[in-house]
């Protein structure tokens, strides 16, 4: 067991590296995309431009400046902007991380529960309109933009349907400290949930639909039917079980690159000032060293996030271990 | 989602081809999506001719003084607010009239219904050529992978891994962003930020991983297969065995992926879009046209909408095809393994 672990530690190291120099080439080696121009400002003369060009060390080699850069992200945690006061970057997206972590987690909470209903029902009578209407349902759910659909939320729940009975405890756009208020925080996000838990309903639902339609031709299904046990123990014991294995490895990717800032757009359409927003300001001002912060914010939780599910796997099951 | 295909009596031996095309045929449910997304296609293509034949109007040129015979009554396109000072413009609401701004007007005054067909041409021509691309680019390194392995497989497995683990739309959030406001020069040649050539690049780019992973499967489990083991037994050279035994065996596989990479390209599109990002004013795209309509949406509700409803559409009759198609296919056992 030892080796495999090691080997994945190893692996999960190397990833994270190459995740880094990946960024790091993006956002400071694109050819054409020069971030002294940036800073400089459109007409800059060329004093100034050599004089950015050396403050900033972009005249050093791209290795000098990788491992600055690094050094300044990870280990003295001083790495400001390059526009407005300077701002520290790395405190920035602490403080934006509670609100990302509240969408995802609440998102989470409701697609977990509904797409496990949904699928279990559709596999259950499978081959019925039952079924059919609940895998096109998910399938529409798949189609549509997230942005739009908070848009159209928004429209309903804001202006149109808000003076109705239905709508009428819907809060303004915007966040609500848990700590402050938590009954306002809960209003303030079931509808973002809402949204952002549509697409995964969709994706979650028909992935656990095919899984436990396949586990259905499995030996120990038949087993278990012979022995009589009853169609629900059936479903939820024995073909339930076995077909959570993708879903959960499907979870932890979506829920990591979720809490990386992936929720971006559900957060700007619903005004929440998440880790997500925060890249969508720093867009709008061309802020590379915010965006490469978050980008790579991100990036690390999906690879942590990768390398506990296959941890969970290792334990778990001792097939995966010599398998991989 | 099969509708399950009763085989005439006695059927002729047909090739692989020929008996997915039939079950394909035999599927109402792809050949509804295949009508829809055929319909929505030649819609696209008419735009210049509803502009000229039927609007009559340009959708690139804001005309905020323009004025529009409604019953009979000449109306003004950008009406005064309604509040004490008469502060501020509203574009006019859908008349429902084909005639004449039957989805309203957006807030530059331009034609919501003309710009919805023009923008349809870019968001279709960016998701379909992303998509081709992006397998093309997935089979070259799903099959140098999967058929050389070793050191070659291992390398371009981890960096398919490396590109995998940063977000999809944060990654292609930030090569747009890095290429937009100044182009890209590659050598000679100079992509300015305009160019479609960007979005479709970066789309196509992203989705690599997604692509390449299962194409590597398959070429994995065809490497060890009997007739490429009596091939190279037989001495027939490698780029031989790739083009006659590989290729053929995993386009299956490609062309199960083609719909379903077209949905998730049109969907990434319109995020970059929407972020004001991918296609650059005053083109549209149906990205651009919800931005547009995300000021108006509680006065004009209508331009954010239907540009929503047009994509709603397209992708979900593109899935629906993919499903389709894999069905039909897997009856040979060539679909994508997982999902």
């Amino acid at each position: 067991m030892t080796p495999a672990l090691l080997r994945r530690f190893g692996q999960t190291l190397l990833v994270l590296f190459g995740i880094s120099v990946l960024v790091f080439l993006i956002f400071f080696a694109t050819p054409g995309a020069d971030p002294t121009a940036r800073i400089a400002g459109r007409n800059a003369s060329p004093q100034t431009l050599a004089f950015v060009r050396h403050e900033y060390g972009f005249d050093r080699p791209l290795p000098v400046q990788y491992l600055r850069m690094m050094q300044r992200l990870f280990i003295t945690r001083d790495l400001t902007s390059f526009v407005g006061h300077g701002e520290k970057v790395v405190p920035e997206v602490m403080r934006a991380a509670p609100v990302t972590l509240s969408l995802v987690g609440g998102a989470a909470l409701i697609w977990v529960v509904a797409s496990v209903v949904m699928g279990t029902l559709a596999a259950a009578t499978r081959g019925s309109l039952l079924d059919r209407g609940l895998m096109v349902l998910g399938l529409i759910g798949i189609s549509m933009p997230v942005f739009w659909l908070g848009s159209v939320v928004n429209l309903l729940t804001q202006s149109r349907l808000h003076a109705s009975w239905l709508f009428s405890w819907v809060p303004g756009l915007g966040y609500v400290p848990l700590s402050e208020d938590p009954l306002g925080w809960f209003r303030a996000l079931v509808l973002p949930w809402c949204t952002l838990a549509v697409l995964f309903i969709g994706i979650y639902g028909r992935v656990l639909r095919a899984d436990l339609v396949a586990a259905y031709r499995e030996d120990f299904i038949r087993t278990a039917r012979a022995k009589g046990l009853s169609p629900a123990r059936v479903m939820v014991r024995h073909a339930l079980r076995t077909s959570m294995i993708s879903f959960v490895s499907l979870f932890g990717l979506d829920f990591a690159q979720l809490v990386g800032g992936g929720a971006l757009l559900t957060e700007v359409v619903f005004g929440l000032q998440g880790v997500g927003r925060l890249t969508y300001q720093a867009l709008a001002n061309l802020d590379l060293p915010l965006i490469m912060a978050t980008v790579m914010y991100s990036a690390v939780f999906v690879v942590l996030a990768n390398a506990v599910v296959d941890l969970v796997y290792v334990v778990l099951d001792p097939r995966v271990r010599d398998s991989r | 989602m099969s509708a399950s295909v009763q085989a005439p009596a006695s059927p002729p031996p047909a090739g692989p081809w020929r008996s997915a095309v039939r079950a394909l045929l035999g599927d109402r449910t792809a050949l509804a999506a295949a009508v829809l997304l055929a319909v929505i296609v030649l819609a696209c293509l008419a735009a210049p001719l509803y502009a000229s034949r039927i609007a009559h109007t340009d959708p690139f040129n804001a005309d905020v003084a323009a004025t529009v015979m409604l019953h009979g009554q000449e109306v003004a396109v950008m009406q005064p607010n309604n509040n004490r000072l008469h502060l501020g413009l509203t574009p006019l609401g859908p008349t429902w009239n084909p005639g004449a701004y039957l989805l309203g007007a957006d807030s530059q005054g331009r034609d919501v219904m003309a710009r919805l067909l023009y923008g349809g041409r870019n968001s279709l021509l960016i998701s379909a050529s992303s998509a081709v691309l992006c397998i093309v680019l997935a089979a070259i390194v799903g099959i140098v992978a999967g058929f050389f392995g070793g050191l070659v497989d291992a390398a371009l497995s981890r960096l398919l891994d490396i590109m995998w683990a940063i977000p999809v739309y944060l990654f292609a959030i930030s090569l747009s962003i890095v290429t937009i406001s100044q182009g890209l020069r590659l050598g000679p040649v100079t992509l300015e930020s305009d160019n479609l050539l960007l979005p479709i690049g970066i789309i196509a780019l992203v989705y690599v991983p997604y692509a390449a992973r299962p194409v590597r499967g398959r070429v994995l489990a065809l490497r060890n297969s009997e007739f490429v083991l009596a091939a190279r037994g037989l001495g027939v050279p490698p780029a031989r065995i790739l083009w006659r035994d590989i290729l053929p065996n995993v386009s299956g596989t490609l062309i199960v992926l083609a719909p379903l990479l077209m949905a998730l390209d049109m969907l990434t599109e319109s995020a970059l879009s929407f972020l004001s990002i991918g296609v650059q004013a005053p083109a549209a795209s149906w990205g651009t046209i919800i931005q547009d309509g995300e000021g108006l949406i509680y006065t004009r509700p209508w331009v954010a909408l239907a540009p929503g409803i047009a994509i709603v559409l397209t992708v979900l009759a593109l899935n629906l095809l993919g499903d389709g198609l894999r069905d039909a296919l897997d009856r040979q056992g060539s679909g994508p393994a997982g999902a």
